[in-house]
């Protein structure tokens, strides 16, 4: 466009016409950044992480820790398996309970209970941790992630719905310090 | 014959399309560029057709379903006539796909090719590895089995550490809170219409690149690059010294092609096709997720890095890594091309290659990885055993029984997290054994409240026979001539 042309009634038409579809373009993409961001607008979103019953308390003998499953709080038919999460029930004694993530905190590998040795081994990259979650030695910088608990009418539940990551600590903190020296 | 000429010419009197073709054929290139060492982006391109048809045959078949995939990818393996195999093309194709690339850029690197006026032309190729390595994961994903599941979880756990939106970017990369089906429908996408995407439009940019700023000349020493006199240099020697693109040069484009395609189908043919491992089933835990090999040194670096240093390495790393990447041609734009005056560059090029490489390596073995089952699944060797008293051959047992196998190694078997035990004894004494055994440290958890006294009596008895047999133990001098003899 020459000067004058850029001037002229064609060339403000030109204009007019981008500044519409730039402002259509606008108003569109407000719905799709919604939808793109919708995984994380998590507040809209009710029963994400909700309580959910690992069954009797009474299947969990004390002084022992056991593999437990749950099923995510927010499953959908293409989850297959997926949804189906476990987690290490420790019975301290009473109702007290400790139950941890499978997840290492490191990178998220599933560690492994060995009772013999009152160690939580992760296969990946070698993390331990002690029967009480707390860090013991390798890669990881802090202890297992443990979930929140509650005890109701003999039934143990156990508040979920988030894979724990070293980011998010969304999960109870408790494991992090202090009960090493327990 | 004519009916194909009469086509032709009723095709291009609409088209108008044979000029530019002609053109694009034939330009000239210079004659010592039409090399064996200039075939691997055009392999590259080959290999990325390959993907996309092999790629497209198993979109026929495969459901981004998290429910369903490891059962598809079973069921093309096992009852689809020829789906193993065009599953093990596309697999395999994968793996020469970032070989030929990573050569493909090391060739250009040498040559000094990313030089002026090429820079352009360097950084889309950048932006191309990245998105190769996106196919790389994304494809490893979509095999959806235990190590993807896993692996997504690693993906999720260094995502997380981003600061302040880690978490949120978490529910992002995953599609909701946990790693489910709307995980897999999204990494789907991703590999399938938005990596491929990115790569086409690429690809033709990087293509266009290479015809309208000409190939690199092959780099003579002494041969300095400067920006007011290279093009017209350039444009002087090709049109001299220069061979028509066609058939001058891609003879050789078109052999070597061919022979990474059969290398392709030889492979896919002997080693068949990758998984899928284990069903994608979180509550199976016997497992040990392990990457594709083009992220084992990845994998590997993971386990050396001190923990406090690891956020920071993990997300500053990779953005000083391609930042420095993208701005090479604008800090080395000019000067030298021959490799043999670029020492730096060569010695760059060596650590880089050698230190992936020992990463690679040791991302196979996992030496820092417990052997979940040593424990229980090997023996102690027989020569640590014979003519041991009771409590010796007893803390033999507290050694299985405690696990110790699956970090310390006997005789070669065992785990390699912490050192092998076969001369224990003379590096430590009795008392730091069982300070060792008891409090841990270096890396060890403290046995303390997990082994009775008797346990680690019988335990350490075992440890201070592990010695060569002409090697006595360590002792404990001032002890002894306190005590008047070795305990």
């Amino acid at each position: 466009m020459t000067l004058s042309e850029r001037f002229s009634r064609r060339g403000l038409l030109v204009w007019l016409g981008l500044l519409l579809n730039g402002a259509i373009a606008l108003v569109l993409l407000v719905p799709i950044f919604r939808y793109l961001l919708s995984p994380m607008l998590r507040e809209r979103r009710a029963g994400y992480v909700s309580w959910i019953s690992l069954g009797a308390a009474a299947r969990f003998p004390a002084g022992q820790t056991r593999l437990a499953t749950y099923r995510n709080p927010v499953a959908r038919p293409a989850d297959g398996d997926t949804a189906d999460i476990p987690c290490w029930v420790r019975h301290v004694d009473g109702d007290r309970f400790q139950v941890f993530a499978i997840n290492c905190a490191h990178l998220g590998c599933p560690v492994r209970w060995f009772p013999q040795s009152g160690l939580f081994l992760c296969p990946c990259h070698g993390g331990a941790y002690y029967a009480d979650g707390s860090r013991a030695s390798g890669p990881p910088e802090r202890g297992l992630f443990e979930y929140r608990y509650k005890v109701e009418r003999g039934e143990l539940f156990i508040e979920a719905g988030d894979l724990p990551t070293p980011g998010g600590q969304k999960l109870a903190s408790r494991a992090t310090g202090g009960s090493r020296c327990a | 014959m004519r009916l194909m000429e009469r086509l032709g010419a009723w095709l291009d009197a609409r088209l108008r399309i044979s000029g530019p073709i002609r053109e694009t054929l034939e330009h000239r290139v210079p004659r010592k560029s039409a090399s064996w060492a200039y075939v691997f982006g055009s392999a590259a391109l080959a290999v990325f057709v390959h993907q996309a048809v092999t790629g497209v045959l198993l979109a026929l078949v495969y459901v981004p379903s998290a429910g369903e995939a490891w059962g598809v990818l079973q069921m093309l393996n096992q009852h689809v006539s020829a789906g193993w195999f065009i599953r093990a093309m596309h697999g395999w194709g994968s793996n020469f796909m970032v070989a030929i690339v990573l050569i493909h850029m090391v060739q250009v690197f040498l040559f000094g090719a990313y030089k002026f006026p090429r820079e352009l032309t360097w950084m889309a190729g950048v932006f191309l590895l990245l998105m190769t390595l996106g196919m790389a994961f994304t494809g490893q994903v979509l095999r959806f089995d235990q190590d993807a599941y896993w692996g997504l979880g690693i993906g999720a756990s260094i995502s997380s550490r981003v600061p302040v939106i880690g978490p949120a970017l978490v529910n992002l990369l995953l599609g909701g809170p946990i790693i489910a089906g709307a995980t897999l429908a999204r990494f789907f996408a991703l590999h399938v219409f938005i990596i491929p995407g990115l790569l086409i439009g690429l690809v033709g940019l990087h293509l266009f690149l290479v015809l309208k700023v000409g190939i690199n000349e092959w780099p003579m020493p002494g041969r300095i690059v400067r920006r007011s006199t290279y093009i017209e240099e350039y444009e002087k020697a090709t049109e001299q010294d220069g061979v028509p693109f066609v058939p001058g040069a891609i003879w050789k484009d078109i052999i070597f092609s061919a022979a990474v395609g059969l290398s392709i189908g030889v492979c896919a043919l002997v080693f068949g096709p990758f998984g899928p491992s284990g069903q994608p089933d979180p509550t199976i835990i016997q497992t040990a997720p392990h990457p594709d090999y083009f992220f084992l040194w990845l994998y590997a670096l993971l386990s050396f890095l001190p923990p406090a240093a690891e956020t920071p390495i993990l997300l500053i790393g990779p953005a000083v890594v391609i930042f420095f990447l993208l701005l090479l041609p604008f800090i080395a734009g000019e000067g030298e091309k021959s490799w043999r005056r670029r020492p730096v560059a060569v010695l760059v090029l060596l650590l880089v290659a050698v230190g992936l490489g020992t990463l690679t390596r040791l991302g196979e073995h996992t030496p820092w990885s417990p052997v979940m089952d040593a424990w229980s699944a090997l023996p102690i060797p027989p020569k640590d055993l014979q003519g041991r008293t009771a409590l010796e051959r007893q803390g033999s047992l507290v050694f299985q029984a405690k696990q110790c196998h699956n970090c310390h190694a006997l005789d070669g078997q065992g785990g390699q997290r912490g050192p092998a035990l076969d001369d224990v004894a003379i590096r430590l004494t009795q008392d730091q054994l069982i300070r060792q055994v008891i409090q841990g440290g270096g890396n060890m958890p403290a046995y303390g409240k997990n082994l009775s006294p008797a346990e680690t009596t019988a335990l350490v008895a075992f440890l201070l026979t592990l010695h060569p047999a002409d090697q006595p133990p360590a002792r404990d001098a001032a002890r002894a001539s306190v005590l008047g003899a070795r305990p």
